[in-house]
């Protein structure tokens, strides 16, 4: 056997809500094949901090394990994404994971996503279809669409994009680029269609669409690589649509 | 439900930023470079100019009023933005942080030339050979050459940027690929009116 190696994390801890973040070193024995996942589960079993001493360990979120559930989102090595998914001989150490502070944070890497479900429920980002009577089959659609709904159904609600957006912060409204996709999602079911103009007037309220400034991060740090911005600019000429013709018909 | 006043007022930041006042810029730019034919051609070009019936209310709605509707709604989405190049340094962020920086910029300049050029023509009565002559001086003093040469790429910048940005804005370049090809020609665009520009600036100051 070799001579053990370290790994060094560099976290950004936050006890409470309101408390001041700091950071804490720790240096973990090193086995093959880790995720930042099973580090913070290496100091659950031993927190003990870089300094020596016994501190309370890390407190974070996660599910799936397989970058599906979008729980454990957080910021390494000054990206947003998931730790589930970011490999420990794939980043350059030390490794330094803080919380996504575009949300508040409850503790240390927990934060509160909940503005983003918020969001949904605004946009109505939902098919309704009401009744327990049989409604007969829906209406075909082509698989060139499908395809292209598929892409945007693969978003697991993880707040990188958020993270990711100059335009998201303490004094923009801007709900998120995540929730334009979905509108456009529903948007584009032949059934959900049937709603759309309702969903596109949320979009276009308070801290929608417009809020967006064409940095395109969202896109580039989407995990599952949603074409963000596509629909951004979709949902832009819908808008403008929508908007004309609300106007005209006045 | 939610009111929709800041899409209109940012959509109608996108739109006055195109017509008028980009109309404006593209005018303006093409007026200028009659210097470089010499003053006359310049003092003819600006006496034409001046010969356009109520230009002092045309003036005022359809350049003074959106450009100060622009600058000012501008000044409010620049400074909501949290910059973070430095973890996404991708080319578009990059542009985002240059459109905002441009902007301010040239909202300064824009207003200091205002004053030192139109304002000055309406205070003094200047005719435009006086106008041709002041903008001489301007120009050969180096500071002020160095200063309209910035003030001048910011702006272009701006335009050009911003019309990459009008387009998906307003729906028109929707794919990635159409808008890297757009990206090629406003590229394009910003070269061709700062080369136009620049000349203009060194044909004023090889007169002094």
């Amino acid at each position: 056997m070799s001579e053990q190696r370290t790994i060094r994390l560099i976290v950004t801890r936050q006890d409470d809500p309101d408390s001041r973040p700091y950071q804490e070193e720790f240096r973990i024995p090193y086995r093959q094949n880790m995720n930042v996942i099973s580090a913070f589960m290496e100091i659950q079993r031993n927190p003990v901090n870089a300094a020596g001493e016994k501190v309370r360990p890390i407190q974070w979120e996660s599910n799936c394990l397989e970058e599906v559930c979008g729980a454990c989102s957080m910021v390494i090595n000054g990206r947003p994404r998931q730790a589930c998914s970011a490999l420990i001989d794939k980043l350059e150490q030390p490794i330094r994971i803080s919380p996504m502070n575009t949300f508040p944070v409850i503790r240390d890497l927990i934060v509160d996503r909940g503005r983003m479900f918020d969001a949904l429920k605004r946009v109505k980002a939902w098919i309704p279809i009401d009744g327990s009577h049989d409604l007969g089959p829906g209406p075909r659609q082509s698989q060139e669409e499908s395809d292209w709904r598929y892409e945007l159904s693969k978003c697991m609600t993880c707040g990188v994009c958020l993270q990711a957006c100059p335009n998201v912060n303490n004094s923009s409204d801007f709900m998120g680029p995540f929730i334009v996709g979905q509108v456009n999602l529903f948007n584009a079911h032949p059934t959900g269609a049937l709603n759309k103009d309702e969903r596109t007037s949320a979009l276009i309220g308070e801290g929608g669409l417009q809020e967006c400034g064409n940095s395109q991060n969202c896109v580039q740090a989407c995990p599952k690589g949603i074409p963000l911005t596509t629909s951004i600019a979709i949902m832009n000429r819908e808008s403008t649509r929508f908007v004309l013709k609300k106007w005209l018909s006045f | 439900m939610s009111t929709q006043r800041s899409f209109f007022n940012r959509r109608l930041h996108s739109l006055l930023g195109v017509i008028p006042v980009g109309f404006f810029l593209i005018e303006h730019l093409y007026t200028n470079y009659h210097i470089t034919g010499g003053k006359e051609s310049f003092v003819e070009s600006v006496n034409w100019l001046w010969g356009i019936p109520i230009l002092l209310v045309l003036e005022v709605l359809f350049i003074f009023l959106p450009l100060m509707y622009h600058g000012i709604y501008g000044l409010y989405i620049a400074f909501r933005a949290d910059n973070n190049v430095s973890q996404f340094g991708t080319f578009r962020n990059i542009m985002f942080m240059l459109q905002r920086v441009t902007g301010v910029i040239t909202l300064i300049f824009v207003l200091w030339h205002i004053w030192q050029t139109r304002v000055q023509v309406a205070i003094y009565g200047w005719t435009s050979t006086q106008l041709a002559d002041q903008t001489v001086a301007i120009m050969s003093n180096n500071i002020w050459l160095i200063v309209y040469m910035v003030g001048l790429l910011c702006a272009v910048f701006h335009f050009c940027n911003g019309m990459w940005s009008f387009l998906v804005s307003w729906g028109v370049t929707v794919g990635p690929r159409s808008q890297t090809i757009s990206t090629y020609i406003w590229g394009a665009v910003f070269v061709a009116m700062s080369f136009v520009g620049i000349r203009t600036i060194l044909a004023f100051a090889s007169l002094g």
